[in-house]
């Protein structure tokens, strides 16, 4: 599966250690969930914007991988304009549909504040190798590595289950019982795709095991997983888009807390 | 940081925490040699089961023997073989009886000292690339960096894996896969080398391959050997001792090949073992007249849209006879089968089954399940992909109850196909839980209920043993001999000498 194995690119981004892509994803979503104001958000993605110049995807991968969270931002954007708190000048409404200039505000707020938030971190972790991130969780951020590395060798699993799922669908074909029970059936083929998965983790996890996978003793790194320079720059740059964006927001009294909000 | 592929010289300093340095662990002294294997009234009951799986066991392996072990199904070995590299778990799985021991210690302590390949190629791979896979035994063990990189480059040479460390594990072959299993456990400079049916998956080319790479890998370590395997002539040259577990526990046979063989041969080529010299005769045909039952013109297969594997495929399926479809992995034999039993759409070209149509269109893929099923039965490679009901008598009745047989038919033909294929006793077990041979057979007998005039069977001998293999290819002479037609897509060489009518050879993909 080509997920797994990303090809590196040339760009600077690609050599980030993935813990800080973290990081930075989480201060600037941080900062933002705090207040629901349009301007933070503006001055986010705006500060993003130029940010993305640099993130080593073409225009065009780079629309394909954010769609989902632009098509979210659209849809949650349309669902407040119609359901969202009235206040102001109400131009329409209809049962429970009441779109007044505080419902537009918020759809508006929420919009960007969604974009600001969802793009960096789909767009930094594009860039991610899961072998890299799962190196960087156990060494940078010491979780438990039998955590990581068994979550990262079931992820090789996923491609397997993908076409064992094929297989199942041709089969119910050939058994002749394809024809109706649409749903039954999809029960029955998710719980058949359940028994062949844990059959092949049990597998993995012996494989595993038989390599020496939990033995006792402290456990060396094939890769390092280095945390330098270059990492303390991207946590930088999230912490002035974030620290840009607030300062901008209270200044023009735009910040409210959300909390108790 | 992997931008480019870590070596042992790339500056990375091997300041790794918790390293253990000096003295590499698994290599007592530094230096590699063979293990002793040393079992002194050993037994093994898993925690589920009343009976032992083995009991009894007095064995004793010297250091750089390169054993082959054999048994009836059923007789332990893989029991023993996960015993031997501490992977049997603890008092919550089972319970042992008597001592076994790997250089005189307990096995479970003496991790990286036994390493193991299993049979299944792709529940071996853990990580997503070949370095970072071949390496993941030796961080498990605590060698320092430095070390690591050069024991893979080791190991991937001493196994024949030419790749670049970064090249995608996903994308190997077969017998590549095993290879690298191999590599994994190379690594960690084992001195027992425990390999459990390596080649039952593979290819004809892949168990060359990988046979080669033990052998060269031996020579180089001295390390010792344990191989379970049903088709015995692939390591008959390089093993020095065969083995014999008694089902009931304990040893039937202990010797030379030569020794064994003559002793034991018949009896081990009855219980299933693949004997040289005992290869099963292949079956009288009738073979009448044949009529056309499917055709193919200019056919191309895909198995997602637009990544043709084959095309310009024109065969010809006729009743009473065997067309076999061979080649390596990756030509598109299997999509090619599957195509011709309508299961998968022609990327080009047409699949024409005039000959079984009856009242509805030519093309296969056009035909509702229910009308398929009784004309084309197909027979997966995983039996378990094809099983969708709780018992083997309910599995059998799916198909009937598809086309609307009454109840009393019903009854007949699956009282019928138990007896057959022998599934008599295990009428009200989960399918599930049956043996390799046992799922062959049911999924077999699936198929037959609704008696399909044309029989598609995606490698229906892989990883059986002797036994399940006669009893299949006498069957399948059978309903040749009734006037079906089969197609099959298969490596087995002694299938296509023993079934087939025509064969039509698939070259690499292009």
């Amino acid at each position: 599966m080509s997920v797994l194995t990303p090809e590196a690119g040339p760009q600077a981004i690609y050599r980030v250690n993935p813990v800080a892509k973290l990081g930075a994803t989480a201060i600037i979503s941080i900062a933002l969930v705090l207040s629901i104001d349009w301007v933070s958000a503006s001055v986010a993605l705006a500060c993003e914007a130029v940010l993305f110049l640099f993130a080593g995807l073409s225009p065009r991968r780079f629309l394909l991988r954010t769609l989902p969270v632009s098509a979210a931002a659209l849809f949650g954007a349309l669902t407040i304009v119609l359901y969202g708190r009235p206040s102001g000048t109400t131009y329409f409404e209809f049962l429970l549909i009441n779109v007044s200039d505080g419902s537009i505000e918020l759809a508006i707020a929420t919009f960007l504040r969604v974009l600001a938030i969802g793009l960096p971190a789909v767009v930094l972790f594009v860039t991610v190798d899961p072998t890299d991130l799962a190196d960087g969780l156990a060494q940078v951020l010491r979780l438990p590595s039998r955590f990581v590395l068994g979550a990262l060798g079931g992820m090789r699993l996923i491609g397997l289950f993908i076409e064992d799922w094929k297989s199942l669908e041709l089969a119910r074909r050939a058994r002749g019982i394809a024809d109706r029970g649409r749903l039954r059936r999809f029960a029955g083929q998710a719980f058949a795709l359940l028994v062949l998965s844990i059959r092949r983790g049990s597998k993995l996890a012996t494989a595993m095991e038989a390599r020496g996978f939990g033995a006792p003793g402290p456990r060396s790194w094939a890769r390092q997983s280095r945390f330098g320079g270059r990492e303390a720059v991207l946590l930088l740059i999230g912490a002035a888009v974030a620290a840009l964006a607030v300062t901008a927001s209270v200044a023009t009294g735009n910040w409210n807390f959300i909390v108790g909000g | 940081m992997r931008a480019s592929p870590p070596t042992p010289h790339d500056g990375d300093a091997p300041s790794v925490p918790g390293a253990r340095h000096g003295g590499a662990p698994g290599v007592p002294g530094g230096v590699p040699g063979g293990s002793a294997v040393q079992a002194r009234g050993w037994g093994w009951r898993h925690a589920t089961r009343s009976s032992w799986a083995v009991e009894g066991l007095d064995l004793c392996i010297e250091p750089g023997e390169r054993v082959l072990l054999l048994g009836a199904s059923g007789a332990g070995k893989s029991t023993l073989m996960h015993a031997l590299a501490g992977v049997l778990g603890g008092d919550e799985e089972g319970e042992s009886a008597g001592e076994l021991s790997v250089d005189g210690a307990a096995p479970e302590s003496a991790r990286g000292r036994v390493g193991l390949v299993l049979q299944d190629p792709d529940s071996q791979v853990v990580l997503a690339r070949v370095g970072d896979d071949v390496a993941f035994g030796c961080e498990n063990l605590g060698v320092p960096r430095d070390e690591i990189w050069t024991r893979v480059a080791d190991a991937l040479d001493a196994v024949g894996l030419d790749l670049p460390l970064r090249h995608p594990t996903s994308e190997l072959s077969g017998g590549q896969k095993q290879r690298l299993a191999l590599a994994g456990v190379l690594a960690m400079r084992p001195g027992l080398l425990l390999l459990d049916e390596p080649t039952a998956n593979l290819d004809p080319g892949g168990v060359v391959e990988v046979r080669d790479a033990v052998e060269r890998v031996l020579e180089r370590t001295g390390a010792t050997l344990v191989v379970v395997e049903h088709r015995v002539e692939v390591w008959w040259k390089l093993v020095d001792r065969v083995v014999v577990l008694a089902p009931g526990g304990g040893v039937l046979a202990d010797g030379t090949p030569d020794e064994v063989l003559a002793r034991e041969g018949a009896a081990l080529a009855a219980s299933g073992v693949w004997v040289p010299g005992h290869t099963p005769e292949p079956p009288v045909r009738r073979r009448h007249g044949a009529i056309e039952h499917v055709r193919t013109d200019g056919l191309a297969v895909a198995r997602r849209e637009g990544a043709v594997l084959h095309s310009g495929i024109d065969l010809r399926v006729r009743s009473g006879r065997c067309l076999a479809i061979t080649g390596p992995n990756g030509a598109g034999k299997s999509t090619t089968g599957l195509t011709i039993a309508g299961l998968i759409r022609p990327a080009a070209g047409e699949v024409v089954a005039a000959g079984l149509a009856g009242a509805l269109g030519t093309a296969p893929a056009s035909w509702k399940s229910r009308e398929l099923v009784s004309r084309i039965g197909t027979v997966f490679q995983d039996p378990e992909h094809q099983f969708v009901a709780a018992t083997v008598r309910e599995e059998l009745a799916v198909g009937a109850r598809a086309i609307g047989l009454d109840e009393a038919e019903t009854a007949a033909r699956i009282g019928g196909l138990l007896d057959r294929l022998r599934l008599r006793h295990l009428a009200n077990a989960n399918p599930f839980t049956l043996s390799g041979g046992e799922k062959r057979r049911l999924s077999v007998a699936t198929v037959l209920v609704t008696r399909p005039a044309l029989l598609v069977l995606d490698e229906p001998t892989f990883g059986q043993d002797a036994r399940t293999w006669r009893e299949l290819v006498a069957f399948l002479a059978e309903l040749l001999d009734s006037g079906s037609s089969i197609v099959m897509v298969t490596h087995d060489a002694d299938l296509v000498a023993a079934l087939a009518d025509e064969e039509f050879r698939m070259g690499p993909p292009a």
